[in-house]
């Protein structure tokens, strides 16, 4: 059915994808680092700290999405039985684990000087640190449970339940009172960031798809070559 | 492609999702008024059995022209524009701790109008803009 997802003829194609974004990754990542760093004002009250955000607000956005796609990846094997599709599950799996962190940390770093504190048990703060765990329960129950079909039928399990987590991180700053401010940037499109900043944060976005699609073709590429090698014939 | 396998796949999975959602909405609709970060003025006036020796923090704007700094003390009045508290804190605040913006004050209840705070914490707004930008504003006001 999907055949573009048979790995063997994938395979060529990963190569060449990996090479074109080696070749334009590093430029495009000076360049937004140049607005995001340099270009772009600083905040009225924040002042530099705000360069912070660029780094924060696409990490966090990455770590929903790709928790997202996981857990939309895990229907389908759940209950189309689409086994390949598990590395592709695999392989997003430690990029959004990454980001998720990056973001707290990003966050802690930020909240000091603006709010006073490096944590607080605010709703948002503790829901993105519960997807974090998420991650973490997704890599290791298909690294540790055997046999492989068991792990990949309860990683879907948690990573099913797990989305759950999502739309609570997303509403978390409505929904309660947090410390956390509300989003700048609404789903109809209006943003209450000044277009000067929000270019840099759009451009860094962009960077970060980039090297999110690197990492993933190259961990996607080592499953496969770690499939074959153990050489099932299912795949 | 739909054969009765997927079907009772399907299913499963569907009443998984509704259990899961209800389970995960009950714990928080207990948990309710413990997942908020901090109570409005207009919270603590309401709440009967409010703590007058535990920890609580209070949240909302600092009230315009109220903020009095002296050597000692920083006195401010916390308003969500129905009701206020008068905070009083000694120590050191937040950079982004101004007249006009948020801010959480954590500390002991003194009585229902009287907070005593031993920590300040800034909320910032969603608000993001160049300080030339905010002058103009200003100007317009």
């Amino acid at each position: 059915m999907f055949d573009v997802l048979n790995p063997s003829k994938i395979f060529t194609w990963i190569e060449k994808l990996i090479k074109f974004i080696n070749s334009i990754f590093f430029i495009l990542l000076l360049v937004a680092l140049t607005f995001a760093l340099i270009v772009s004002p600083p905040d009225y009250l924040q002042g530099d700290s705000v360069r912070i955000m660029y780094i924060h607000v696409p990490s966090s956005w990455i770590g929903l999405a790709s928790f997202t796609c996981i857990a939309l990846i895990s229907v389908l094997i759940f209950i189309f039985k689409m086994k390949n599709l598990i590395l592709i599950a695999k392989s997003i799996a430690p990029i959004g684990l990454v980001f998720t962190c990056l973001s707290i940390i990003t966050g802690s770093i930020w909240g000091k000087p603006t709010w006073g504190t490096w944590w607080a048990w605010d709703a948002r703060i503790v829901s993105m640190v519960v997807l974090g765990i998420f991650y973490i329960l997704f890599i290791l129950s298909n690294k540790f449970i055997e046999p492989e079909s068991k792990a990949t039928k309860i990683s879907c399990i948690i990573a099913i339940f797990g989305f759950i987590n999502i739309p609570i991180i997303k509403y978390s700053v409505e929904w309660w009172n947090t410390l956390h401010q509300p989003a700048s940037i609404k789903i109809d499109g209006t943003s209450s960031i000044h277009s000067s900043m929000l270019m840099p944060l759009v451009f860094m976005l962009l960077v970060f798809l980039l090297y999110c699609a690197l990492i993933f073709l190259m961990k996607y590429k080592t499953e496969i070559i770690r499939i074959k090698k153990k050489n099932l014939k299912r795949i | 492609m739909l054969t009765k396998k997927v079907k009772k796949r399907v299913s499963f999975l569907t009443i998984f999702l509704a259990l899961t959602v209800l389970g995960v909405f009950s714990i928080l609709k207990t948990l309710d008024r413990n997942l908020l970060y901090f109570k409005s003025p207009s919270d603590v006036k309401a709440d009967q059995n409010i703590s007058y020796t535990k920890k609580l923090r209070i949240g909302g704007m600092v009230k315009k022209d109220s903020l009095k700094i002296d050597s000692e003390d920083i006195e401010f009045v916390i308003t969500d524009y129905k009701n206020e508290i008068f905070v009083s804190f000694k120590g050191t605040v937040p950079n982004l701790f101004l007249e006009g913006k948020g801010v959480v004050a954590e500390g002991i209840l003194n009585d229902k109008g009287f907070f005593i705070a031993d920590r300040i914490l800034a909320k910032h707004d969603e608000n993001y803009m160049p300080p030339e930008l905010k002058d103009i504003i200003k100007d317009v006001k």
